[in-house]
């Protein structure tokens, strides 16, 4: 497992081989499991957040905590048995690099998620279930991040 | 089994499948998880305008597209095909909290008294849908991820700044939800 110090985004491709359009369905598949448990553990439900927000409800940090600790093991896993990817490849994770953006920005998204009752993965499935006004979230939020692009220079990191 | 899988599903199943898409992703295909990135790379693909966060190769990371391609097919099947009728198990504390600032419909998902295209021209829909995704949208980029991104993949991955990140994105939601929603739905219910 190695480290890449200086990622392309935050959830880079890190394969050398270059995958064909059939090959990247694999993903979408990983996905559509990924967005059956969001909506049959509730994750995507406003009320949830609500709940997590009020410290009424132990469900959403369940789910979180559940995840980072099954994937810190996983990562653990990985390294001490240096495993590779299914075509040999040496794993690598992205280096999440620290500025003020982490401060400002995750902030500024907290305030979002707990209008919205979505980070950006629920925005998805919570229009595959039939809610389509959130629609015009998602194009609100496509339109967030093209400011902040227009915006990078001008704003402290 | 069927009828099995039907009910809600507890956390800790939840949160197991979660954390196992970090360690599939790497294997099947050394992808990093994260979920904020697709918004980049879709402004990357469908409005560039020579702006330099938006000039990288997003072809290359089409895989991201698919992923959500494939959540958003995942939010259908598990609500048409794997769905149950019963009505969402809210703690009621929380009810009780939403009911005093205005929410009275608990019967499904998202509150549809808000959630719905009626609301769309309206200052709920202002709130809710454009100034709440503009926020999101706008956060994620700016801290450089979001829950996935930096409360999964990161941590898991041990890295300080997702730490920071994940601190800061529970403070804000505390403060929206504390003080921020009751202004918001004072408004609104004028």
């Amino acid at each position: 497992m190695i480290e890449d110090k200086n990622p392309v985004c935050d959830a880079p491709n890190e394969s050398k081989q270059k995958e064909s359009f059939f090959a990247d369905t694999k993903y979408l598949v990983v996905g559509a499991l990924f967005g059956i448990v969001f909506v049959k553990a509730e994750i995507i439900s406003w009320f949830r957040i609500q709940e997590m927000f009020r410290m009424q409800s132990f469900h959403m940090y369940g789910v979180i905590g559940t995840a980072v600790v099954v994937g810190m093991i996983s990562l653990l896993i990985i390294k001490k048995f240096n495993i590779k990817t299914l075509n040999g490849e040496e794993i690598v994770i992205a280096k999440k690099p620290f500025s003020k953006g982490v401060i400002y920005g995750g902030f500024m998204f907290g305030l979002g998620w707990a209008i919205t009752g979505a980070c950006p993965g629920p925005l998805f499935a919570q229009i595959g279930s039939g809610y389509l006004v959130v629609i015009i979230t998602f194009l609100s939020a496509m339109a967030g991040t093209w400011t902040y692009g227009l915006l990078q220079k001008k704003l402290p990191h | 089994m069927l009828e099995f899988v039907k009910q809600p599903w507890h956390w800790s199943i939840a949160g197991l499948f979660i954390g196992l898409t970090v360690p599939v992703l790497l294997i099947i295909g050394n992808k990093n998880f994260g979920i904020s990135s697709s918004l980049r790379h879709l402004c990357a693909a469908c409005i560039p305008a020579n702006i330099p966060l938006f000039k990288y190769n997003w072809k290359n990371e089409m895989w991201n597209l698919f992923f959500v391609v494939g959540v958003f097919l995942g939010g259908f099947m598990g609500t048409f095909w794997l769905g149950n009728d019963a009505d969402i198990q809210i703690v009621q504390s929380t009810i009780d909290d939403l009911r005093v600032l205005g929410v009275s419909d608990f019967s499904s998902l998202m509150p549809v008294d808000i959630f719905s295209f009626e609301n769309l021209f309206t200052l709920k829909g202002l709130f809710f849908f454009v100034i709440g995704g503009f926020l999101v949208g706008f956060g994620t980029r700016y801290a450089g991820g979001c829950t996935s991104g930096h409360s999964i993949m990161g941590l898991a991955s041990l890295q300080w700044p997702s730490l920071v990140a994940t601190i800061f994105f529970m403070l804000g939601g505390f403060a929206m939800t504390h003080f921020g929603l009751p202004l918001i739905f004072n408004l609104i219910n004028k």
